[in-house]
């Protein structure tokens, strides 16, 4: 058997009146692809946003790597080796492309904070080239010293991947990278996240798209009104009556 | 380690993605070999030192006012690290600048004449000041950060007047005196009984020396400058003031990082208020007011925020500009309008007038107002537009037969 990396237990989240998680329990083998479907409004994103330190449940608990999650902030859970693909890219607008690849490294490497004040950041050559190769493999190479506001929406997406991978976290979390792509952009990202699914890195990837998700996910979890009703292969899920139930009708439960 | 920074720099001259990519230095000019950097600070000192010959023709050519070049110029440059590099507005940076006046003035006063203990002593003050009002002010961002420097700045305005009188000497002013005890010099021999002027080893720093003792600490503060633009940390700067929230998903506690900014434009400001000191040694809590904060953000804009050249050149034409505008008078306007009629010459007296004297300040506004309006990246903006022009003209002219068929 292999060994969970994420055990989520007994989450839940209210926002006032609403309950956006109920009773949330998950776990996440190490290495694996882990996808969570589910309607809108499942309570999908508030479960990232728990993950990362965005939102902190009110009970329950969440264990990484040996560890609790809960109460560190953003930036402590990444150095704890979480990144995390945003459903609209989070990336440095202004900076050339090179700048921001480089800054993820810096965080591996230097820690939550270091001053160095004085010398030329682009002379720091293993950042630098850690940077440079991660491109390479992302098919961003060419745009390097491109401004990042001037590029394509695809290729934010791409970029917004390859400054996650240049950290080589544990567990990496995409929430809806294919949202808005057409079907070649869509192919295209399916083709790269498997690539990079050889690195070994587990995955957890929120989808809409029932395409990419049977193509990429070992194990698929269906969330609706904030808590997990089915997990299983993609087989199974697609076989589940009560998955068919969770989109097409209205779900009692 | 020293020669694969070389070989890289070697293989990033040959790489064409380099040369042909679109906006290829980005916003810092991140880019740019280390080589470019030296010459542009020697171009940059080069420029500095030789005011006094090229600013003749416009009347600037004289010590007075070239020292207030250099001090606000040091100043902003300052306030543009944290200002413009990650994009915190603190409208409270007078307070620095009045800390170290009074620090400075207080080395006069007890240790001795000599400028560079006063200029030292006044940096750590201001840094250890700014390291306190930057702890609590930075707990928030934006606006909220912004009224909470002006806030703090405006206790320490009226601390100065009020309970510090102790330390400030209230409305009077810190002021040297005869009796001071200026241990060092006395110890050393001086002759105490004699009302002396800062001075570096010797060099009394009145009229030409003071303002090139001004001139080359303000070389300095460009020069590390330009070293924390190019930096790492001066990259997580950058990062900061673009997207904040992507530096905490990626492992960077940004508050540290801001602390750090916000103490080293703290102790720019209290080098511009040692100096201050330094080229008239008295200090007076105005200095702390918030016009004077208000008035190095207005250097900052009006020369460009977040450049390097700009804030030094935005300080200087906004001294430049209070000079000549405040010293003119109603006589000097008439002489002005000599050539016209003496009717039309009364109506245009009475229209320039409100602008020029004590009211300078309606033509500096109007000036702002018209470079937010039309060049919102400031003078450097303009520079650099012209200078794009120029390029594409002559790029024109190098091949006419290309577009002569249209």
């Amino acid at each position: 058997m292999t060994s969970e990396i994420l055990t989520i237990k007994g989450v839940s989240k209210r926002f006032g009146g609403l309950r956006a998680l109920d009773d949330v329990n998950l776990n996440v083998r190490q290495g694996s692809v882990h996808a969570i479907i589910g309607p809108n409004g499942a309570g999908k994103s508030t479960l990232l946003n728990c993950l990362v330190g965005r939102i902190i449940p009110d009970e329950g608990s969440v264990t990484f790597d040996g560890g609790s999650l809960l109460g560190h902030k953003p930036h402590q859970i990444n150095q704890a080796g979480i990144a995390r693909v945003f459903q609209t890219p989070e990336i440095f607008g202004e900076l050339s492309v090179l700048e921001n690849v480089m800054i993820p490294a810096f965080a591996k490497r230097d820690g939550a904070f270091r001053i160095n004040a004085w010398r030329r950041a682009r002379e720091r050559g293993a950042v630098r080239e850690e940077a440079e190769h991660i491109l390479e493999d992302l098919n961003l190479s060419d745009q390097r010293d491109q401004i990042v506001n001037s590029m394509s929406r695809g290729d934010k997406r791409r970029l917004e991947l390859a400054m996650c991978l240049v950290q080589h976290p544990k567990l990496l979390l995409l929430d809806e990278p294919t949202a808005g792509m057409s079907r070649a952009d869509t192919n295209n990202t399916v083709d790269l996240l498997k690539k990079i699914a050889e690195r070994g890195i587990t995955k957890v990837i929120i989808e809409h798209d029932m395409h990419v998700v049977f193509s990429l996910a070992e194990t698929v979890s269906v969330m609706a009104q904030g808590t997990v009703i089915a997990e299983g292969s993609p087989e199974e899920i697609k076989a589940s009556a009560k998955v068919q139930e969770a989109y097409l009708g209205g779900a009692h439960l | 380690m020293s020669e694969s920074v070389l070989n890289s720099d070697k293989a990033m001259g040959r790489s064409p993605a380099e040369s042909h990519s679109p906006k290829g230095d980005g916003m810092r000019g991140f880019m740019s070999s280390s080589r470019s950097d030296y010459l542009l600070v020697a171009v940059f000192a080069a420029a500095i030192l030789t005011m006094p010959i090229w600013l003749a023709p416009i009347g600037a050519g004289y010590p007075d006012i070239l020292q207030k070049f250099a001090i606000f110029g040091i100043f902003a440059l300052g306030f543009n690290i944290l200002f413009g590099f990650s994009g915190y507005l603190s409208f409270g940076h007078a307070a620095f600048l009045g800390t170290g006046s009074y620090a400075a003035v207080w080395m006069f006063k007890l240790l001795s004449m000599n400028a560079l203990i006063a200029v030292g002593f006044a940096i750590i003050v201001a840094g250890v000041f700014a390291l306190l009002i930057g702890y609590v002010s930075l707990r928030r961002s934006g606006i909220y950060f912004s009224i909470l420097t002006l806030a703090f700045a405006q206790m320490s305005y009226n601390l100065a007047y009020s309970v510090l009188t102790p330390i400030t000497n209230g409305e009077t002013g810190l002021q040297i005196s005869r009796s001071d005890p200026r241990i060092i010099d006395n110890f050393f021999g001086a002759d105490a009984h004699r009302l002396r002027v800062p001075d570096f080893f010797g060099i009394e720093l009145q009229g030409w020396p003071g303002f090139y003792f001004c001139a080359v600490l303000l070389i300095l503060a460009f020069f590390l400058t330009l070293r924390i633009r190019n930096s790492t940390f001066g990259l997580m700067l950058f990062a900061i003031k673009s997207n904040q929230n992507r530096m905490n998903y990626t492992g960077f506690s940004t508050r540290p990082y801001l602390l750090a900014a916000f103490v080293i434009s703290g102790m720019y400001a209290g080098l511009a208020g040692g100096l201050l000191a330094v080229t008239d040694p008295l200090a007076g809590a105005d200095r702390m007011q918030w016009t004077a904060s208000g008035e190095v953000v207005l250097m900052t804009i009006l020369g460009g925020v977040g450049t390097l050249l700009g804030p030094v050149i935005g300080a200087a034409v906004m001294k430049y500009l209070e000079q000549i505008f405040s010293s003119f008078n109603e006589g000097v306007l008439h002489r002005t309008f000599d050539f016209l009629t003496p009717e039309l010459q009364d109506i245009m007296v009475t229209i320039t007038s409100p602008f020029v004297g004590e009211g300078w300040q309606l033509t500096l506004g109007l000036m702002f107002m018209l470079v937010v309006i039309f060049l919102p990246g400031g003078i450097m903006e303009g520079i650099r537009r012209i200078s794009r022009g120029l390029r594409r003209d002559r790029r024109d002219d190098a091949a006419p037969p290309a577009h002569a068929g249209h």
